[in-house]
């Protein structure tokens, strides 16, 4: 238990090394399956599909950590988090090269066509644009170098991914909405602890009683009683 | 002495002339088969069971290559099993496929319930090699076994106030989706003068089989220059109606799907171009044509009509 909550440094290094194998575990499968001829009628689809499904994935387990964090006092979690937000990336990236270049096969007119016209896609794009800074940020360089509060306010542009990517899923949709909706209402419960642990934290300075005004800046000395 | 005339042999009976000049051919494939059978034995036993169908060839085919038996049977939009492309294969085999009827009622002279095994001997089968092109961007190219439903609908005697023909298929909430995903049962129409078209084809057979559940057995409408989802799978009854029928995917979205629903490369769905597709088993895509090719046989349809508006 006490292992759990302070793993040493090559336990963590083993479980850092065991949580990226299995992010590439998806990759891996498409692209055995992609040289076995196995992904089935429509391999562009299952790829194109998978990658974007895997990026939400990501983009949610990023956002599990505070939270999990939180519930459990495992503070190393956020060790993870880097790798799994540079993940989410990954997969993104390779959604959108898939569509760029599998399906559209660089038809530049078309591929514009889709980002002004068809709002899934605007709002898909959008998303994968917004992510480059939190990935070009992703480093120790550029936490120093913008300071960690406007780090932080960046990195926070996620949660408006998450939703837009939650929304490029639903509208792409034909009819049914299940599986959007789950993702959607994992993601209302990720978001809405964040507001109600903070809603709660507000609270509590409010309920503080803020030091009376002629002691402020004053020392209080405790003396012992008796003397 | 009395000489009986012979029986009628309907035309069904009739060895198409292409089977019967390659007779040899095919008893030595049999044979082969039984052997190969034999050794397989007993998986391949369903397999050698199935009645071919015997096709005749048709003027309407194309000549492009057939997209493989195992696309055609393994992806599939059959939303009532699924709404994967992989759940109708692995789902739709709990419908029970005899005993089936159709019923075709409405404004007919003779309406009439038609056993399945009945329409199967209706009229001569005919193999129709048609391009298939879904709403969604993909497209196959898929040997069809039927007759032009345009036989089936002669026979009930469509009376002059007749309109369009609508097409109800099964829905049996045991074994499909219950949830209101589209409008349960799946109904579809077209236009009567479209339903009598010759190229539109009530559909038994793929590949020169039966069909098989997840592509809608064991009868289907096949109207090959209309998106995918216009050609009703497992259909029960056909009414002829007056008034333009409400179909599924037009009550779910009418913006995006309209009762014409003709391929048409110059209309977008509003989430996707329709410009372009990709053949099934093949890499880039390549560019739709209007009425998936088909203009020649049914541009003439829709003359003097907005096909942007109606669309």
């Amino acid at each position: 238990m006490k292992k759990l909550r302070a793993p040493s440094a090559a336990q963590l290094a083993a479980i850092k090394l065991a949580v990226f194998l299995l992010c590439l575990l998806p990759a891996a499968q498409l692209a055995l399956g992609w040289r076995a001829d196995a992904l089935g009628a429509n391999p562009i689809e299952t790829i194109t599909r998978a990658s974007g499904e895997w990026t939400l994935r990501l983009l949610l387990i990023t956002l599990c950590v505070t939270p999990l964090r939180r519930l459990t006092g495992l503070h190393w979690l956020l060790r993870l988090r880097r790798m799994l937000g540079l993940f989410a990336f990954a997969y993104g990236t390779a959604h959108f090269v898939t569509y760029l270049w599998l399906d559209q096969f660089f038809d530049w007119r078309s591929i514009a066509a889709d980002i002004l016209d068809r709002p899934f896609i605007t709002v898909g794009f959008a998303a994968f644009v917004l992510l480059l800074p939190l990935a070009a940020t992703s480093n120790a360089f550029a936490i120093r170098r913008l300071g960690g509060k406007r780090w932080q306010a960046l990195q926070r542009s996620v949660y408006a991914i998450a939703i837009m990517g939650v929304i490029h899923f639903w509208w792409l949709v034909k009819a049914d909405v299940l599986e959007p909706l789950v993702y959607a209402l994992i993601l209302a419960a990720l978001l809405g602890a964040r507001a109600w642990w903070r809603e709660q934290e507000r609270r509590r300075q409010l309920a503080a009683p803020p030091p009376a005004r002629h002691l402020q800046k004053k020392t209080i000395r405790i003396v012992p009683m008796g003397k | 002495m009395l000489i009986k005339p012979a029986p009628d042999i309907l035309p069904s009976e009739i060895t198409p002339r292409a089977v019967f000049d390659d007779r040899r051919r095919i008893v030595l494939r049999a044979g082969l088969g039984l052997a190969a059978g034999a050794a397989l034995w007993p998986a391949a036993i369903p397999r050698a069971r199935a009645a071919s169908l015997g096709s005749l060839p048709s003027p309407f085919s194309t000549d492009e290559a057939p997209t493989k038996l195992d696309a055609v049977t393994g992806y599939n939009n059959f939303y009532e099993f699924g709404t994967d492309k992989g759940d109708p294969a692995r789902n739709a085999g709990k419908m029970a496929l005899r005993p089936w009827t159709l019923q075709v009622e409405g404004l007919v002279g003779r309406p009439r319930t038609f056993d399945i095994d009945e329409l199967l001997k209706l009229a001569p089968l005919e193999e129709r090699i048609y391009r298939m092109r879904c709403v969604e961007g993909w497209s196959m190219v898929i040997p069809w076994n039927g007759f032009p439903l345009a036989a089936l609908l002669k026979q009930v005697e469509p009376l002059g106030s007749a309109k369009y023909a609508e097409f109800l298929t099964h829905y049996d909430p045991e074994i499909m989706l219950r949830r209101p995903v589209l409008h349960w049962p799946y109904a579809e129409g077209l236009r009567l003068d479209e339903a009598m078209h010759p190229l539109t084809l009530l559909t038994l057979g793929l590949y020169g089989e039966p069909l098989l559940p997840q592509n809608g057995a064991p009868v289907r409408l096949v109207v090959p220059w209309k998106y995918g989802f216009k050609s009703a799978k497992s259909i029960v009854r056909i009414r002829v109606v007056e008034k333009q029928p409400a179909t599924a995917w037009n009550l779910a979205a009418p913006q995006e799907y309209g009762f014409y629903s003709n391929v048409n490369p110059a209309v977008a769905h509003p989430r996707w171009s329709q410009a372009s597709e990709r053949r099934i088993g093949e890499f880039r895509k390549r560019p739709t044509l209007p009425f998936n090719g088909y203009a020649e046989q049914v541009a003439s349809l829709y003359q003097g009509m907005d096909l942007r508006a109606d669309f």
